[in-house]
């Protein structure tokens, strides 16, 4: 009896990862194909195996039509810079949410609640408007004002490092610290800076670590709004990138693919070997909500 | 207290930090005056390639002036357009698509263009953008569609190959869909290409709606689409049209596989669609292009494609003019034409031109296009009539009831154009 | 004595003012930043939905009141006579049909009938074949109120199938079995690759000529094969089924947190009482799990009543609407068709139905989370 629930639960986990994984097997056997067999393979068994005329050409064909590194750079650029800057001000107003009394607390708690609600799609068409105004400091020799902040990093970055969700998990995560060590920390005479930055950061790296991969997938996903704010090819992200390969009512299908392969393959590759700290930290954010 | 401030320098450093710049701006370049070109071929190289090559002629033809060019992948390229306007962020050139350029000549966003009159004379109707009774855009190449299918298909199936001057009737039409169909031999008598979303509606079926008499709008007054997208003929269209779908002639949506290969694999007999020399190549002298045909009042196919416009913010038109000027000749008409199998836009070039010259293959677009092109309404009103008649046809294709559709469709246009003041008309 | 006092109450309200600026300065950065960028932005979205606001437009917008929430929201009804024969008889369809008089007599921009004009047929009702008169409710835009039900319609399955699969799954995992942790991280791949891509890729699959189909045909003789997005009756379920595929890996590791934080004293102690597997589950598992239910179903939710990506790339709402939501409303109306006013009423109606959910979900779900 044991025996056989035991195999039960493996059937189902290995049929699991079957149903998990098959698009994206597709997804890579596909960019080995001309676009020809790879639309003729579609209903088929052969669209998950490497057969017909295989080749790597699709993937020169990348290189060949879009600037990937170029792109890429931008992306993970973007990505990182946006997640760094976001642990550090979501974290601050985390913790002053959490185990601080101020005036305003519950007015920002509600703002912060509320922003979740509207999808990004909606406040898109007011942020532009608000971008194409909002003064920037440039430096050529002497600092100077400009008006408007398109075509740059910064566009891309500025609207996303408050994240109501970033700041929810680190406020949920700071509450569940013990506390005495904050506490102890204040008869010690510790001010609250102290405490946040020697106490409750070294503390939370769970929360980091669900924070950091709840900012860093979307803003590697960005799409709309660097084509709203980015003309200069040499500032756009891969998502954008995407979207050179429909040409003229023709889609070159096959370089798609080996496009998102270059893309997913890596993120797939890296996130297996860190699984162990994700899925702990994500677990362990999750959790004491 | 001391601490408090002690700390809250890093707490500002920050703040600070975020309103700095990650990347400084780089200089202009002194000397000439750089003009900003937009274009939609991000990702299409031979395209590209063309732009650059007049942008550097004209480049090295004058001192005053830098053409600049930027590129957009075209799938995105409208909306990256519409923000930058929005935001008032246009560059001094910009291709677009042709219908929509009576919407930004009335919104301001473009200046008129200041050509010799000989040129613009020389210029497909097709391929200008007018409003107002004034040049705003033009195309250096044009595109059309046309019925295509197999000698062979018309020889096996029993059907007379129609000619120019003697075009399929509507009868003569439904009567080879059905015999395709009957056959037995295609998964679909034709393929429309309802697997495209958005301008392929008003594009390629908006001819059909003509040939049967209706039409999108009021075409005397610009006023209304009262009686003209619903009226009797627009019915029989819709119903016609509703009936293609209905009798499993068409697929709803034609996916990927059909669309893109439908023709040469043969699980198609017809397609109307776009066509080039390579589907020629392929199906090695079989290959048949028929003229439109004649469901009631005349043959139309769709006119107008890419075209190039200045914008009214420009702060050097007379430079973004005389690049314009110095595009509009016919070697450059010629190349693009020839590198892109592109319709050539004046006669000058379509006689020298390699892919549409006489005794080609593909000689019979330019002769569709000649004959039998009808552009999209040139109003401001267009970008708005175009999503609504793209709505009504994709549901009348999944079976609504086709008169309470077109009228639906007429009183969000109308009230669209109420709303506006009719736009000056 | 008095001074002592008034001594420690300055100490402490020196201490209370020093919370409040040190609190105030931690918290600045990020509220700043999110005033800026996102409740200005919400702000002025909201307002923009009381005007005639066009994205390209010469004319600089004008304050409308109501007008775009009553075309919205507005609805009436219309009593339609049967057509008569010169005879009087009552006309037919060769289907049977009774053949009314046309609704645009009424709902014409220019009918006589200023509270009809420009409103389109929701549904009929009512139909008297003898009198030969048919109800029909008309409303100022039926596709709000169709995009509204499909809405909920897929937030109701998509929360609980999602949240309970994401549940099973985790309890799948969390058993001691080899190779657990290469199971996880594959649940985990599709919430790591973006929603376009994915859409992309099943739209191959969900093809006529598609692996589901092909599939369904080896399995069924006979099957025909079913154009998935463009049918009325599955072109939702599709889209649910891919949602619900790439996103339930992320609720599996939510749930697979709150698993870890039960003590395994608690099971030992349940055993010990001689409890069996289900018995386990029902009343120490499902218990402990009561943060992490509040806390999945609000997140859940909200993601779920935002539904837009997969429409935009798949289906564009149809087919006959039945896939449209209010997100893909709004954006269409805001966006493609530049009405930037209209499409914030419909931001606005959206943007309070949500809230007021979410405040329902959280005032019932008090009591669990106590």
């Amino acid at each position: 009896m044991k025996l056989l629930f035991g195999l039960l639960k493996y059937a189902a986990a290995i049929l699991l990862t079957i149903v998990f994984v098959f698009p994206l097997v597709f997804m890579v056997m596909a960019s080995l194909k001309p676009d020809y067999n790879l639309l003729q393979d579609v209903g088929s068994i052969r669209s998950f195996l490497p057969v017909g005329p295989i080749s790597l050409q699709n993937y020169q064909g990348v290189f060949d039509r879009v600037p990937f590194l170029r792109f890429l750079f931008n992306s993970l650029f973007v990505a990182t810079t946006t997640t760094v800057l976001g642990l550090l001000v979501n974290s601050m107003l985390g913790f002053a949410l959490a185990v601080m009394k101020w005036r305003g607390k519950n007015v920002v708690f509600a703002m912060i609640i509320s922003t979740l609600i509207l999808p990004f799609e909606v406040i898109a068409i007011p942020l532009l408007y608000l971008m194409a105004k909002l003064p920037w400091i440039s430096f050529d020799g002497g600092l100077h004002l400009t008006q408007g902040m398109f075509n740059s990093y910064q566009v891309q970055i500025l609207p996303f490092i408050a994240n109501a969700i970033g700041i929810f998990l680190f406020m949920q995560y700071f509450k569940t610290l013990p506390k005495e060590l904050e506490e102890s920390a204040r008869i010690d005479g510790a001010s609250w800076f102290r405490i946040y930055a020697r106490i409750a950061m070294p503390l939370a790296g769970p929360a980091i670590g669900t924070v950091s991969i709840l900012t860093f997938l979307p803003m590697m996903n960005s799409y709309l709004w660097p084509i709203m704010t980015i003309q200069d090819e040499s500032y756009r992200p891969v998502m954008v990138g995407l979207q050179y390969f429909y040409v003229n009512w023709g889609t070159a299908w096959g370089q798609i693919m080996a496009y998102l392969t270059l893309l997913t393959v890596p993120v797939v590759i890296l996130f297996l070997f860190m699984q162990r700290f994700f899925v702990g930290s994500i677990a362990a954010v999750g959790v004491k909500g | 207290m001391n601490r408090t401030w002690r700390f809250s320098l890093p707490v500002a450093a920050v703040t600070l930090g975020l309103t700095l710049p990650l990347l400084a701006t780089p200089a202009q370049a002194a000397g000439s005056q750089t003009i900003q070109l937009w274009t939609h071929n991000g990702g299409n190289k031979q395209e590209l390639a063309d732009v650059n090559a007049v942008v550097k002629a004209f480049n090295a033809s004058h001192k005053q002036y830098k053409v600049v060019v930027k590129a957009f992948p075209q799938i995105n390229y409208n909306d990256a357009v519409v923000a930058a306007a929005a935001s008032k962020q246009l560059p001094c050139l910009l291709d677009s698509d042709a219908p929509v350029i009576p919407a930004w000549a009335y919104a301001g966003y473009l200046a008129p263009l200041n050509l010799d009159p000989k040129v613009v004379k020389s210029i497909n109707a097709s391929a200008k953008g007018m409003w107002k009774g004034k040049l705003y855009s033009f195309g250096m190449y044009d595109a059309v569609v046309g019925l295509v299918t197999r000698k062979s298909t018309l020889a096996a199936l029993g059907l007379r190959t129609p000619s120019l001057a003697k075009p399929w009737t509507l009868a003569e039409f439904n009567n080879a869909l059905a015999k395709a169909k009957a056959s037995g031999k295609y998964q679909y008598a034709i393929d429309l290409g309802t697997g495209w979303d958005g301008e392929w509606y008003p594009y390629g079926f908006s001819p059909f709606l003509q040939s049967f008499g209706g039409d999108l709008i009021n075409r005397k007054t610009y006023r209304n689409a009262d009686n003209v997208l619903n009226g009797g003929k627009a019915v029989a269209f819709g119903t016609w049209f509703q009936g293609l779908f209905a009798n499993g002639y068409a697929p709803k949506r034609t996916d990927a596989t059909m669309r893109d290969n439908g023709l040469v694999n043969g699980s198609v007999a017809f397609s109307w669609n776009f066509f080039n020399q390579t589907q020629f190549d392929a199906l090695k002298g079989d290959m048949i292009v028929l003229p439109p045909p004649n469901l009631g009042v005349k043959p139309v196919v769709g006119g107008g494609s890419w075209q190039w416009a200045m914008s009214s913010s420009c702060n050097a038109k007379t430079g973004a003019n005389a690049f314009l000027k110095f595009m509009a000749q016919t070697k450059y008409f010629k190349m693009f034409s020839d590198t892109l199998s592109n319709l050539p836009v004046t006669a000058a070039a379509t006689k020298v031109s390699k892919v549409f010259g006489p005794g080609t293959d593909m000689n019979i677009a330019a002769v569709l296009s000649a004959k039998y092109a009808v552009i999209r309404p040139p109003t401001p009103a267009y970008p708005v009539i175009a999503k609504v008649f793209e709505a009504a046809l994709k549901n009348i294709i999944n079976g609504a009831d086709v008169q309470s559709e077109l009228d639906n469709a007429v009183n969000q246009i109308d009230q669209n154009l109420q709303d506006n003041h009719y736009y000056g008309f | 004595m008095a001074t002592r006092m008034s001594d420690a109450r300055r100490t402490l309200n020196q201490s209370v003012r020093i919370e409040r600026r040190s609190a105030t300065l931690l918290a600045a950065p990020a509220v700043l930043l999110l005033t800026v960028f996102t409740v200005v932005p919400i702000l002025f979205a909201l307002t923009l939905g009381f005007t005639n606001a066009q994205l390209l437009s010469p004319q600089a917008p004008q304050f409308v009141g109501l007008t775009n929430f009553s075309r919205l929201l507005g609805v009436g009804e219309v009593t339609l006579h049967a057509q008569r024969d010169p005879q009087g008889h009552i006309v037919t369809a060769p289907n049977g049909d009774v053949v009314y008089e046309r609704l645009n007599t009424y709902t014409s921009i220019n009918s006589k009938y200023p509270n009809l004009r420009g409103k389109e047929e929701w549904f009929r009702f009512g139909e008297n074949r003898q009198a030969g008169t048919v109800n029909v409710v008309v409303a100022g835009d039926p596709l709000f109120w169709q995009s509204l039900r499909n809405t909920l319609f897929f937030a109701l399955v998509v929360v609980p199938v999602q949240g309970g699969l994401g549940l099973l799954l985790a309890l799948l995992v969390n058993e001691r079995i080899r190779g657990r942790n290469f199971f996880r991280t594959i649940y985990f791949i599709p919430t790591l690759t973006s929603m376009v891509v994915i859409s992309m890729l099943w739209g191959f699959m969900y093809q006529p000529s598609g692996m589901f189909n092909k599939v369904l045909q080896h399995v069924i003789p006979g099957f025909q094969p079913i154009d998935w997005l463009n049918d009325t009756r599955t072109a939702m379920p599709a889209i649910i089924v891919l949602s619900i595929w790439q996103a339930v890996g992320y609720h599996m590791i939510i749930w697979l947190g709150g698993l870890q934080t039960i003590p395994g004293e608690i099971y030992e102690a349940a055993r010990v009482d001689g409890a069996n597997k289900w018995h386990e589950i029902r009343y120490v598992t499902l218990p402990g799990l009561r943060h992490t239910f509040v806390f999945v179903l609000i997140t859940i939710t909200i993601a779920a009543l935002g539904l837009f990506t997969q429409i935009n790339v798949l289906t564009q709402g149809g087919p006959l609407g039945t896939t449209s939501t209010l997100v893909y409303q709004s954006v269409l109306h805001g966006y493609q068709r530049q009405e930037i006013g209209y499409g914030s009423a419909i931001s606005f109606v959206f943007f309070f139905m949500v809230l007021g959910i979410a405040l329902f979900q959280r005032f019932i779900t008090r009591r669990i989370d106590q």
